[in-house]
């Protein structure tokens, strides 16, 4: 079901959190809501299940306008990040927990637990109580019993945070699998934007309680609005350039080295401050304009070498490529950058192109 | 908790200085026991006659006063009426009060650790007097009224504690399920705060089977005294002097605490571990 914040606005006391907030997610939709801590992604998830109230504005379920409905009756299942299995309880009896209070028939609740059970791949696991479960294990749980009274919307804040790093990625694509294969919307919180790449049909990032850019993974990539999402993204980070738009050229601060404009980049007028985003693995690969510079950093990452090349003008730029011989710890290399795939910002951050 | 000694830690000097400290309690206890089984001459620590005549209190009253049964009886009404207020309202209190969101919350807290601070014998002239008023003087009601109050605030606090270990996401979750807050806390907060349910409970027990001073001074009457002032009144009489009578009703009086303290003293310490789940 379609998810609709309209000016959503929550305040804690006399602190403003999260001013005219416009969101929607579409129905079937996996939405992450990415964002450092403290951007208050989780305060808007909260708001979403009433956990929170919302001071102004509305929420939409479909087109129900549910912001004075209590949490018992927005239908909305909800995965927290320690999981907040009821601790006495069996698993069979947590997850029936809420067709319980709905006072299910006994026969149709062992049905029902039974088919997520499925799902979820927890069946042999009913008759344990969590504390005997791994991570991974509660956290299917704690999933199967957000989903088991058919909810509206899924709302998952963190769900991978507590999980070790192989789990996670077991993890991440499961809750994708069981997403898809119910067909739920859902809103996932993380500040990883790993995670928010590879689960979700689309990214909110918000920063300081506001949503910078809604589009989806591979747009918000290629095509970051602000040098605030360009940077958010992408591991290894995008490295930053300062320069000046000199005879329709970029003129690289503090140095003699003129980058061209790329094409699909309208002429800029001179003495504009620019920021240029530099992705590493459009330096060091491609053809294009040679940098000279200084390895000042490597990182092994296996199949894939991290460098910092440290630039005349003391700038850094990353570069991600194939483990190489000839570059080593202070090595002078001359490598090119394809300045085809420069983003361009503007002095205040925005995008230029 | 494991009981294993580590390696650089051997577990028999501490043992053995702590039995030696412990020696002239258990040498009591021990007397106190065999003391009301026998007879033993002026003078001499043998004792030289069995007897259970010291046991006659509890087949025989003596005119003039209330049977042991009778007090008895008062006791646990006494011990189990105010055990049961102090846990319902401590429950209750205690969730509020690590809880909701209610006014005057920083007010009531720092108000029950005052409270619970305050010297009893301060308020026993202005208790008098409300009793008297009240017309509960010499009444077990008034009596488990007053005890109950002044208890409460350690109660309060102590299930404050045991709720405040309970994640708030656990509620959270329940509420997200569809329970409401009542069930919520039925269904999915009480158990877990059942050890400090059960701890409190006893505690509160004990300490009223043991209460001395309050039955005392507002029900001294016979047909309202607790074995405790049954005990000292039995002392008071300097007409009949029976040291023996006094140490069986003694150990009457303590079977229960004994025997309550070894099925529970695991949970006891729930108490004081600040509400760790044993």
């Amino acid at each position: 079901m379609r998810i609709l914040l309209d000016n959503f606005t929550k305040k804690f006391d006399d602190v403003m959190v999260i001013n005219n907030m416009n969101l929607e997610v579409r129905d079937g939709e996996m939405m992450a809501l990415l964002g450092p801590s403290g951007c208050g992604k989780s305060t808007t998830l909260f708001s979403i299940c009433e956990i929170y109230q919302c001071n102004g504005g509305r929420i939409l379920f479909g087109d129900r306008d549910v912001s004075n409905v209590t949490s018992q009756h927005r239908n909305v299942g909800v995965v927290f990040q320690n999981y907040a299995l009821y601790p006495h309880m069996s698993i069979f009896d947590n997850i029936a927990f809420p067709l319980m209070v709905k006072k299910m028939p006994a026969e149709q609740i062992k049905k029902e637990v039974h088919k997520i059970a499925e799902l979820v791949h927890i069946g042999d696991l009913l008759e344990r109580k969590p504390s005997q479960l791994s991570g991974g294990q509660q956290q299917r749980v704690a999933l199967s019993r957000a989903l088991v009274r058919k909810p509206d919307v899924l709302l998952l804040d963190e769900p991978l945070a507590n999980l070790d790093a192989k789990l996670r990625l077991e993890m991440r694509s499961e809750i994708r699998r069981i997403q898809q294969e119910t067909g739920i919307t859902a809103v996932l919180v993380t500040h990883d934007q790993v995670e928010a790449m590879s689960m979700c049909d689309r990214i909110a990032l918000m920063d300081h309680g506001k949503i910078l850019q809604v589009t989806t993974p591979n747009d918000m990539y290629h095509n970051p609005q602000t040098d605030f999402v360009a940077g958010f993204l992408g591991n290894p980070p995008i490295a930053f350039l300062d320069g000046v738009i000199t005879n329709g050229q970029i003129q690289l601060k503090d140095s003699a080295i003129q980058l061209p404009l790329p094409s699909r980049v309208p002429v800029q007028p001179d003495g504009k401050i620019v920021r240029l985003g530099v992705r590493p693995e459009y330096f060091g690969n491609q053809a294009g304009i040679e940098l000279q510079g200084q390895v000042s950093f490597v990182e092994t990452q296996g199949r894939e070498n991290l460098y910092d090349i440290r630039l005349g003008n003391g700038a850094v730029l990353r570069s991600i490529q194939p483990v190489r011989a000839d570059a080593g710890l202070g090595d002078s290399v001359s490598w090119p950058l394809d300045t085809e795939q420069i983003l361009i910002f503007d002095d205040q951050g925005q995008r230029v192109a | 908790m494991s009981d294993k000694n580590s390696s650089n830690f051997k577990s028999w000097p501490v043992t053995l200085i702590l039995g030696l400290f412990s020696v002239p309690l258990l040498v009591m206890y021990l007397y106190l026991f065999i003391d009301t089984f026998t007879n033993t001459a002026p003078g001499s620590l043998i004792p030289n006659e069995l007897t259970f005549e010291h046991w006659r209190f509890l087949w025989e009253t003596e005119p003039g006063t209330v049977s042991i049964w009778q007090v008895t009886l008062n006791t646990l009404i006494f011990a189990s009426v105010m055990t049961l207020v102090i846990l319902s309202v401590s429950l209750t209190a205690g969730y509020a009060l690590s809880r909701l969101n209610m006014p005057f919350r920083r007010f009531f807290l720092a108000g029950v650790l005052t409270l619970h601070a305050f010297p009893t014998v301060t308020l026993v002239i202005a208790l008098f007097i409300v009793l008297q008023f009240l017309g509960l003087y010499n009444t077990l009601i008034g009596v488990i009224f007053i005890k109950a109050a002044l208890m409460l605030p350690f109660g309060i606090w102590v299930m404050k504690g045991f709720y405040d270990t309970v994640p708030w996401e656990i509620e959270m979750a329940g509420v997200q399920d569809g329970a409401s807050r009542f069930m919520v806390w039925r269904l999915l907060v009480l158990p877990q705060i059942k050890p400090g349910l059960i701890a409190l409970g006893v505690f509160s027990f004990l300490e009223g089977w043991s209460e001395y001073l309050m039955p005392q001074i507002f029900a001294p009457e016979a047909d309202v005294q607790v074995l405790s002032v049954y005990l000292a009144s039995l002392i008071a009489d300097d007409q009949k002097f029976d040291f023996n009578l006094f140490k069986s009703i003694g150990l009457f009086y303590v079977l229960p605490v004994i025997v309550l303290y070894l099925v529970f003293q695991n949970k006891l310490m729930n108490i004081y571990g600040g509400g760790s789940k044993g």
